[in-house]
């Protein structure tokens, strides 16, 4: 569902994201694991076609991003970092109002608001301001807004980011669910959200991928079986060999 | 999938919605009447003119607005840009036009509203003599286009920044280079520079709101006064989404 070929991103001089490759299919869930300002986040947001990649090509669901973005994009769901509302509405506006720029109108529209306030636990906050919101709340507002289409790809940056243990256990077993029947990308940097939930898992470090495999592929590589030795291993040898 | 209109509709309702949600939209009404009105009635003197015309609000528009657009412009964009809803709102099944044109539209639907609740001083002036309606009208119509064209500027430099305070700045700025350059002191300033030749004063008050106003406010709507103001409410929103996909290079 969702191919990335070569993809390039370049912020002036320096490179974001270097010659980055992979696939993901329906009944997937990529996890995409790195440092802080590994290019994860970037790759992903050229991915949902809001940046606008320096090389290669993305396709999403048979589309093309660069060349039909609003097809692709309209079979995208995604969370971005920091899961950003507009802070002025209601939830249930916010929600609405994402169902209608999706093509969903009246009763379908209704259904579908219904739906993800369920998913998402929202009931109790349905009316409240979405900067009265705590960060939790406004999380899974966001996430809520993600799922509204029932979209065949799930673009998720950081989805467990500021929830409390409870919630994390939640969104987890709601990822994992929908990942039966959907693809699924998701970052992180909690390497047990990655056991949890991913089918596969891509380490991406300065840009490029250092890692790609199942989990349990990816245990084998150290002698530890631990995947936080291998993850420290790939990703701090190289920020040595940055610094130096 | 919607179609463009739909889609148009649907930004601009819900930035129409955000405006009246806060307290911002009726702050900006009643000052803009309680301005709009001091300056007609008491440095106008409105009654002791004793005209039945509406020039003496009119003539003030162009210095309204120059704080009052800027005001509502300056968040557009750079709002969406500091609390990051700008990456949700690109990543709709949208394109980036359909986006700038719903979030003009709603900012130029909302400052209608504000002129069209200047209307008691029409009715006060029909009462009082018998103006030439159509000149009131063709002063409408230019004050509305005049507004639309700060606001388009404002947009563009509410795109450039993230900081609210410097959109708004920038924006004054640039309105008020469209003013002054069609202002009689200047003006005569530039003719005084070339004696010879009127095409250093023809192209400054070319580019000038004040020059391409007048017309209206004599209620005569010239095919040329329209252009302009619609050619730099496109220039600027065609700026815009540039300095949108500038961002997202």
């Amino acid at each position: 569902m969702i191919k990335v070929e070569n993809l390039k991103k370049m912020f002036g001089a320096k490179t974001a994201v270097d010659d980055v490759s992979f696939t993901v299919g329906r009944g997937e869930v990529l996890g995409f694991l790195g440092p802080n300002g590994a290019g994860k986040s970037t790759t992903m947001r050229m991915v949902t076609g809001y940046l606008t990649p320096t090389g290669g090509r993305v396709t999403v669901g048979g589309h093309d991003v660069a060349e039909q973005p609003v097809l692709a994009k309209s079979r995208i769901g995604y969370l971005p970092e920091n899961a950003p509302a507009y802070p002025d509405m209601t939830v249930r506006g916010f929600l609405r109002f994402s169902a209608e720029i999706r093509g969903l109108q009246g009763t379908a529209r209704d259904i579908a608001v219904d739906r993800v306030v369920e998913t998402c636990s929202l009931k109790g906050v349905l009316h409240q301001n979405i900067e009265t919101l705590s960060k939790g709340y406004k999380h899974r507002t966001c996430f809520a807004q993600s799922l509204i289409h029932d979209p065949d790809v799930l673009v998720l940056d950081e989805p467990t980011d500021g929830l409390d243990p409870n919630q994390k256990f939640e969104a987890r077993n709601l990822i994992r669910r929908m990942g039966e029947k959907k693809a699924i990308l998701f970052s992180t940097h909690i390497l047990e959200e990655v056991d949890a939930v991913c089918s596969r898992v891509i380490i991406i470090d300065h840009g490029r991928i250092v890692a790609n495999g199942t989990p349990d592929e990816l245990k084998k590589r150290v002698p530890s079986g631990r995947l936080e030795d291998l993850f420290r291993n790939l990703t701090l040898s190289d920020t040595v060999k940055g610094g130096k | 999938m919607n179609s463009p209109l739909t889609n148009i509709r649907l930004i601009a309702k819900r930035e129409l919605v955000g405006y009246f949600a806060s307290p911002v939209a009726y702050i900006f009404i009643v000052i803009f009447l309680l301005l709009a009105g001091f300056f007609t009635f008491m440095v106008s003197g409105f009654f002791d003119r004793g005209e039945a015309t509406l020039t003496a609000f009119f003539i003030w528009h162009p210095w309204l607005y120059l704080f009052l657009v800027p005001s509502v412009g300056m968040r557009l964009w750079s709002e969406e840009r500091r609390s990051g809803t700008m990456e949700f709102l690109l990543t709709l099944p949208i394109t980036t036009w359909q986006a700038i044109a719903g979030k003009f539209l709603a900012s130029w639907l909302f400052l209608g509203v504000a002129l069209v609740l200047t209307f008691p001083l029409v009715i006060t002036v029909n009462h009082l003599g018998n103006p030439d309606n159509g000149v009131i009208l063709g002063g409408y119509v230019g004050s509305f286009l005049m507004a639309g064209s700060y606001l388009a500027v404002s947009c563009l430099t509410s795109a450039i920044t993230r900081n609210q305070v410097v959109s708004f700045i920038m924006s004054v700025v640039v309105c008020l280079f469209l003013i002054l350059a069609g202002w009689p002191p200047v003006t005569n300033f530039l003719a005084g520079l070339s004696p010879n030749s009127t095409w250093l004063v023809d192209l400054a008050s070319g580019l000038s709101v004040m020059t391409h106003f007048e017309g209206f406010q004599r209620g005569v709507i010239d095919v040329r006064d329209l252009l302009f103001f619609l050619s730099l409410i496109g220039f600027s929103l065609v700026a815009t989404a540039a300095v949108v996909r500038g961002i997202r290079e």
